[in-house]
């Protein structure tokens, strides 16, 4: 579904991707792990269009990506959280997730100003979808406080339904439970799952190797900007040069 | 002839590449764009003005004085305003906002003080003397602006490449926060910059207000639109491209007035400007990196 | 008080509704017009940008609406919606290429366009050069500055209701996650510009029209700091705020005599107290909601309590 194919990219002097060829299948959870500063997220802002890369492709469903720009890219089908939570915090829960719909709301200047039927149907469907999926979520309950209000965990919850309410076919979660305790981490985990069980397709970024191992289908490594493996959890887990990579980390520390 | 606008240009870009060194720096450090600084600018001549006026100090004492004085002034201003701001983390529109507010009520205050007419320096403050070098005419005033600035141009160049200080201010430049955990004082040099860069603003406006003999409380105003001008040309957080930058608009300027109308002077920064967002927004030498928190 | 009331039944209220309104009709018009150049950049405050030339997109407006109402026989609204118009496609012109880039950059970028404006103005012919225009027709009347101030106000409600005002509100909180759920970021920083320009210039042609004479010194910086003042003051969270704040920060000087001498001090007083300790401005939904919630809360218990 989404290939990388010899991707780099370097800021001034300094590479910090390098020959990072993988392939995210369709359906079901793969994750990109690596130690600290190996260039994980800018993997994900290269494929958001936040970022150009400096060399390589990118191919979404058979197309290039690589110049397809930021606000564009949900048209594409993908969608991402933050690694830093950023939902609008002065906003509802309401709100945020018809944030995501934007897109697909597609009424005119003359509609809004006239309060005409267009405008008020679209505008009352986006609602009932953005409770449906604060549903999905447990969050419906809170549809109208405000993002701020939420719990470290809860606005975590609150950016899946927000992505998830841009149709995406690709779901990019950055670190989602970076932060968390492990009861928090549980019940992610599960709405991970559901999510996936809808059908949605996701990549995700994580430090948690736990986490990771119960919850992908697929695994790659990066270490300092170069994909070291890629595979099944077992066969990583097993993998004498990740197991080098996080090992001598330490070591060095 | 050209050479002789050169020297003109060299004097006037000298003082606005100056005026733009303090201004960059808080963007910079601060991550603050202080719109008061073309206020504080105005402050330093009229300290010095007075200085002369009343305590008959000499020139050169006069203007490290009204350094000093501007430079409390805007740490004044930093302690006052930015401070609480930073401290709940406002938006970033809320410090722009509030200098400006700044800047309005420091310029009112001026005027109530003083007057709105041109002050000049008293008779004989002002060195006469100029020079003539084949068709060149220099005046001791223009070469004391080129010596002065380029000086304490140079001295914060080397203080931010080669003190320890510069470099504590260069990591608080890229990432506060990581700067912070590494032990620097993070708010004391946010106070420390803010003081440089005001007494610099400072040192520029006694400049000017040396070179022209013009004292108002309104010459902050056009300062500060050229200064804007400047810090985008050069690169915004950069030293060294306001300095070129603010060389650059010296000589845009003066070439204007001479060449096409001097009535177009003033728009000659604003046409700068826009002219490079369009094509090289980071500036001529900038590379806008985005600042982590 | 009394004084007022004896004055009006000794000579007769028409009359002395006809001393009031010489009097102070401009000051009512003011009413309006600050009303809607508040409004004007409150709209580009709602995504997050400041705009600071809105008092040169005024004087762009004034100028153009009394030269069409001056030197062609054009009927009024012609002259006004061409005081929109142009303003608009100025800003087009200067946010297509700074919008796409950070809001501070915009911010800079207007700080000094209101100079060239004023420079541009100062040596035209057409424009009356530093002595401006004289002898603007008086047309307008206060049902239009009501009309278009509520227009506006409709306008911008309505907007502020649609994916519009999301988007305006998302862009302000967050760039970066607005744009990664879809949001065209720039194009509706360059919407909001445009139409806070279209409002600021409406505002100066009406106001051009009932102040018979204008000159580039009436848009000068120091104009946009007090537009700036009267939005941050009311507030900026909700249309009421800066519709209030213009209103009082023009009857202020009014109510106070020599008010024209501190006016800038007052200003600048008023930006930094705000933006310190009362970010919202003085109208915000949301603390009213609070203290009328407190209320009812504080009544619901003094009557259970009985």
């Amino acid at each position: 579904m989404l290939q990388l194919k010899n991707i780099s990219k370097n800021f001034g002097g300094l590479q910090v991707l390098q020959d990072v060829n993988f392939n995210v299948p369709q359906g079901g959870i793969f994750g990109l792990i690596g130690p600290n500063g190996a260039g994980k997220t800018t993997v994900f802002n290269l494929i958001t269009g936040l970022l150009r890369a400096s060399g390589g492709a990118i191919e979404f469903d058979g197309q290039d990506i690589g110049k397809v720009a930021a606000h564009k890219i949900t048209e594409r089908g993908i969608a991402r959280t933050f690694q830093n939570i950023r939902v609008f915090k002065e906003m509802t829960l309401l709100e945020n997730v018809v944030v995501g719909m934007h897109d697909h709301m597609d009424y005119g200047f003359g509609s809004v100003l006239l309060n005409l039927g267009g405008y008020r149907r679209i505008e009352a469907q986006a609602r009932e979808r953005a409770l449906e999926l604060l549903s999905w979520l447990r969050l419906d309950h809170k549809a109208q406080m405000l993002a701020d209000s939420l719990s470290y965990g809860e606005q975590r919850k609150l950016e899946f339904a927000r992505a998830l309410a841009t149709k995406p076919k690709l779901l990019l979660l950055d670190e989602p439970v970076a932060g968390m305790n492990p009861a928090e981490k549980t019940e992610l985990m599960e709405e991970i799952l559901n999510i996936k069980q809808r059908g949605f397709s996701i990549f995700m970024i994580e430090h948690d190797m736990r986490f990771v191992m119960g919850l992908c289908d697929r695994i790659a490594v990066l270490n300092f900007g170069r994909i070291i493996a890629e595979g099944s959890p077992d066969e990583i887990k097993n993998n004498q040069e990740v197991i080098e990579a996080y090992l001598g980390k330490e070591d060095s520390e | 002839m050209l050479e002789q606008q050169l020297i003109n240009a060299l004097s006037l870009g000298s003082v606005y590449a100056l005026f733009a060194l303090g201004f960059t720096l808080v963007f910079g450090v601060l991550g603050v764009i202080n719109l008061s600084h073309g206020a504080i600018f105005m402050l330093g001549s009229y300290a010095a003005l007075l200085l002369v006026e009343h305590l008959a100090l000499p020139l050169w004492l006069a203007m490290l004085a009204a350094m000093l004085a501007s430079g409390l002034i805007g740490l004044a201003v930093d302690y006052l305003v930015l401070r609480p701001l930073r401290a709940r983390n406002a938006p970033h529109l809320a410090p722009m906002i509030a200098t400006i507010g700044v800047a309005t009520i420091l310029t009112s205050l001026a005027q109530g003080l003083f007057g709105a007419e041109n002050k000049r320096f008293p008779v004989g403050t002002i060195p006469e003397e100029s020079y003539n070098w084949g068709n060149l005419h220099l005046t001791a005033v223009q070469i004391g602006i080129v010596v002065i600035s380029f000086i304490l141009m140079l001295v914060l160049l080397a203080v931010m490449r080669r003190t320890q200080l510069g470099r504590a201010l260069r990591a608080i430049a890229e990432s506060p926060k990581a700067a912070y955990l590494l032990g620097i004082n993070v708010e004391g040099l946010f106070y420390l910059t803010s003081f440089a860069a005001a007494a610099l603003g400072g040192a520029a406006g006694v400049l000017v207000g040396l070179s022209f003999n013009a004292i108002t409380p309104f010459m902050g105003q056009p300062m500060l639109h050229k200064g804007i001008a400047v810090i985008i040309l050069g690169g915004m957080g950069d030293i060294r491209g306001a300095m070129i930058a603010g060389l650059f608009l010296g000589f845009a300027e003066v070439l204007t007035v001479a060449y096409i109308s001097s009535d177009f002077r003033d728009a000659v920064g604003f046409g700068l400007l826009f002219l490079i967002l369009l094509v090289k927004p980071s500036g001529m030498f900038g590379k806008v990196l985005e600042r982590k928190a | 008080m009394t004084e007022l009331l004896t004055s009006i039944a000794g000579t007769g209220f028409m009359d002395w509704w006809d001393g009031f309104w010489s009097t102070y009709n401009t000051v009512i018009f003011s009413l309006g017009v600050n009303a809607m150049l508040a409004l004007s950049i409150y709209v580009t405050l709602s995504c997050g940008l400041l705009s600071l030339a809105n008092a040169a997109f005024m004087g762009i407006g004034a100028y153009a609406a009394s030269l069409i109402s001056m030197q062609t026989g054009l009927p009024f609204p012609v002259a006004l919606a061409a005081g929109g118009a142009l303003p608009a496609l100025v800003a087009l012109i200067i946010g297509i290429p700074t919008l796409r880039l950070s809001g501070v950059y915009l911010a800079m970028a207007t700080l000094g366009f209101g100079e060239v404006v004023r420079v541009v103005v100062l040596n035209m012919d057409i424009t009356g050069g530093p002595l401006g225009l004289n002898g603007i027709p008086l047309k307008t009347e206060w049902w239009h500055i009501v009309l278009l101030l509520a227009l506006t106000l409709y306008i911008l409600a309505r907007m502020r209701r649609s994916k519009i005002g999301r988007a305006f509100e998302a862009i302000k909180e967050d760039e970066v996650a607005a744009r990664l759920m879809g949001v065209n970021v720039a194009g509706y920083k360059l919407l909001a510009f445009v139409i806070g320009a279209a409002i600021a210039g409406v505002a100066g042609g009406l106001n051009a029209h009932y102040t018979f004479t204008i000159g580039p010194g009436n848009y000068a910086f120091e104009n946009a700091v007090e537009i700036l003042t009267m939005a941050v003051f009311g507030g900026t969270g909700s249309l009421v705020g800066p519709t209030l704040g213009g209103m009082i920060l023009t009857l202020l000087p009014e109510a106070l005599r020599d008010f024209n001498s501190y006016r800038a001090v007052v200003n600048g007083l008023i930006l930094v107290l705000v933006i310190l300790y009362l970010p919202k401005g003085i109208w915000d939904p949301r603390r009213i909601r609070g203290w009328a919630n407190t209320f009812s809360r504080r009544k619901t218990q003094a009557g259970g309590s009985n």
